[in-house]
């Protein structure tokens, strides 16, 4: 593919796009897979939503491994401002420095032309994504968009548009190769029409049970087939409890691991209480569970 | 699941296709801009066109933002798509459409009924008159109004109430946001901008700019109870929500009885009489049974994380006269509390002088809730008014585990 489209390995087509990902461990389904390849045909950024756990994040990372580029990543949070997202000058060593240059010379007028040069520079990630595009497109993370607040968004509505960054005092910095763009909210707030709007958007949803068996045979090889299997259909079972916290996929894959340094050969009520902390986060969630998880072992196997 | 089937779309004009797609999606209530109809057709030069799956997670992907927009998606690109070459089959369905854009006569007579039962007074034509006029004697009608009981009112005191209701200043408490901005006493030094001085003055420093958090009005949450023992006092709560969710981005509504609301959308609309009619049609349990417990667990489980953030006060209204599981009703209170800055319950029937919280769902909540008022009168919300104004900064104080393992073992 031309240098510009940043897809490397993925741009070809919707199957090869899975297969990539397929092949660093990461099991996308052919939706997931299509709008992944739409926005990197398309340089849209794409937005990812889904309860906690479903895998967001990991899919930003696993797609830096397979364009082999770096992954820049900005965590949001609430106040978060220009100066920890892009850039800040770093004033206790720009202070430094004059008073160090006056005790120098007294040369009366001390040049402070250079004080606002790189090397008195923060770059903030979104700054490092536009620097580090020179070579190629890097991948951005923007995880977490819901905690940061609506001021920062509509910045990030200005940036996503056409990536660039202006510097008083150092002038226009642009990306020469698009950053690929993730974002990801896990909705405790909406995030802005417009926002969403120019991106691809994309809900994850949890996985069905051959998915979810899948990625546990993948990522926990060790582990028992019999176990797998019944832990697995567990989770599935446990999702569809009224819990205040659903287990995501990542609570499945420690649990897993869990049961695997356990080297138990079946799954027990009693395996399963004493593991229950590993994928329920709520101390009423484990108290609900705790008196049936039994029955719900009970039902597998006669369903 | 979504319909496919692996023929291809008709080819005759797919722009034009995709045009009318996008004007029936937008007709059914997706709000589908312009340039994402064209961002479809962009995407399509990326995608094998002649596979209808590649096709629909493209429009999917290109076309919908919004996770509670996708089922109707799924319907409509159905309906549109899927009759292609069908020698139907499938009966041709009515069109499905978002909630707001029901066509006017839908559902009218229901919420006639509901408004009728909303807007009922049965007391108020046979309340004594009298005793407004014993009261002016004391008082000016101005402030016989704000002491009379929504539930004696008569339909045009009503109507005032509601316009002096509108009046209240709804000026909600607030709390520090992490973001920062210039102040010139308090706060943190402001390096960045001691720097641009020093630089003009040589290097010297002056004056030392700070910067201090900004402070930002908290969320509001209003969850009210319109069941059969709360109904004369419902719509009165219902404006009382209308203005305070004008006044404020940040409010989020609902209202139960046996099953949860969310009316934060019908509470929008500017005119009172036009949400309230929203409000009507999207409610099913106008007048119903209790079950506070049930609902608050509901809310809990599916809207806590969602809209009690950044220090959120609830202010719940209810008599307390609960049909439900007693217990269920302690855990889901608490739980409430613990995930709020302030839980306000304000009970209408507390402006009675005789009243004791006796129901058995008041007595089970009140020891849990940081402030019980009452809002039977204008008056009391305005002290309401008041008192969200003046809230403390900190919460109230709360044990990580208060009488939760007696709850654990009952």
């Amino acid at each position: 593919m031309g240098s510009n489209t940043p897809g490397g390995p993925m741009s070809g087509s919707i199957e090869e796009t899975r297969k990539a990902l397929d092949e660093q461990g990461y099991l996308a389904d052919e939706a997931l897979a299509t709008c992944l390849f739409l926005a990197l045909r398309m340089q849209r950024p794409l937005f990812l939503e889904g309860e906690p756990g479903v895998g967001k994040t990991e899919l930003a990372k696993v797609v830096a491994k397979v364009l082999e580029t770096r992954l820049i990543r900005l965590q949001c949070y609430e106040g978060l401002d220009v100066n920890q997202a892009v850039y800040e000058w770093d004033y206790p060593r720009q202070l430094l420095e004059i008073q160090a240059r006056q005790a120098e010379s007294d040369r009366g007028e001390s040049g402070v032309a250079d004080l606002f040069s790189e090397d008195f520079l923060l770059k903030r990630p979104l700054l490092q994504a536009i620097e580090a595009s020179h070579e190629k497109s890097p991948v951005l993370l923007i995880d977490e968009l819901d905690r940061a607040d609506e001021e920062f968004e509509s910045y990030l509505l200005e940036l996503l548009a056409d990536f660039q960054v202006t510097i008083p005092e150092l002038g226009t910095l642009e990306a020469v190769h698009k950053p690929v763009v993730f974002l990801t909210s896990n909705r405790t707030r909406e995030i802005h029409d417009a926002l969403k709007r120019r991106c691809v958007y994309h809900w994850i949803e949890y996985p069905s049970y051959e998915k979810e068996l899948a990625i546990i045979r993948r990522k926990v090889p060790d582990l028992e087939e019999h176990v797998s299997r019944q832990a697995v259909a567990f989770i599935q079972k446990v999702r569809q409890q009224d819990l205040y916290k659903l287990p995501g996929v990542a609570e499945t894959l420690d649990w897993a691991e869990a049961l695997c340094q356990l080297s138990l050969r079946n799954l027990d009520a009693s395996a399963v209480d004493s593991t229950l902390g590993f994928f329920l986060k709520h101390q009423d969630d484990i108290e609900q569970l705790r008196g049936s998880s039994g029955e719900i072992l009970q039902s597998l196997e006669t369903g | 699941m979504p319909y496919w089937d692996e023929e291809a779309p008709t080819f005759d004009s797919l722009p034009g296709r995709i045009v009318a797609f996008g004007r029936e999606l937008r007709a059914a209530g997706l709000p589908i801009a312009l340039d994402q109809a064209q961002s479809l057709a962009h995407g399509l030069t990326h995608i094998d066109p002649l596979s209808r799956r590649q096709f629909y997670w493209a429009a999917r992907a290109l076309l919908v933002y919004r996770h509670e927009d996708l089922a109707l998606f799924d319907q409509l690109f159905e309906r549109f798509w899927g009759f292609q070459g069908e020698t139907g089959q499938r009966a041709p369905r009515k069109a499905p459409r978002a909630p707001r854009h029901r066509p006017p006569g839908a559902g009218r007579r229901r919420s006639r009924l509901v408004l009728a039962s909303m807007m009922g007074v049965p007391g108020a034509s046979q309340d004594p008159e009298k005793e407004v006029a014993d009261r002016s004697r004391t008082y000016s009608p101005a402030e016989a109004l704000q002491r009379k009981d929504f539930a004696r009112m008569s339909d045009e005191e009503r109507e005032a109430a509601r316009r002096l209701l509108s009046r209240i200043d709804w000026d909600l408490s607030r709390r520090q946001s992490r973001r920062r901005i210039p102040d010139r006493r308090r706060g943190q030094i402001d390096l960045r901008k001691i720097l641009r001085q020093a630089s003009r003055q040589d290097g010297k420093i002056i004056a030392l700019p700070r910067r201090r958090r900004k402070i930002k009005p908290r969320p509001l949450v209003l969850i009210a109870d319109v069941s059969g023992s709360m109904e004369l006092y419902a719509r009165l709560l219902l404006q009382f929500f209308h203005v305070v969710s004008l006044s404020s981005p940040q409010v989020e509504s609902f209202v139960f009885a046996t099953r949860l609301t969310r009316i934060t959308g019908a509470l929008r609309l500017r005119h009172p009489d036009q949400a309230l009619r929203e409000v009507a049609e999207e409610v099913f349990d106008f007048a119903g049974g209790t079950r506070i417990g049930q609902c608050l667990s509901r809310f809990n489980r599916r809207w806590a994380r969602r809209v009690l953030r950044r220090g959120a006060v609830v202010l719940l209204a209810s008599d307390g006269c609960d049909r439900g599981d007693p217990q269920l009703l302690k855990c889901e209170v608490q739980r409430l509390k613990r995930s709020c800055h302030r839980l306000i319950w304000l009970n209408p029937r507390l402006g009675q002088a005789s009243y004791e919280p006796l129901a058995e769902g008041m007595a089970t909540a009140l020891p849990l809730v940081d402030d019980f008022l009452p809002v039977h009168n204008l008056r009391s919300l305005q002290d309401l008014a008041e008192h969200l104004e003046n809230l403390p900064r900190a919460r109230t104080r709360r044990s990580a585990h208060p009488q939760e393992n007696e709850i654990a073992a009952p």
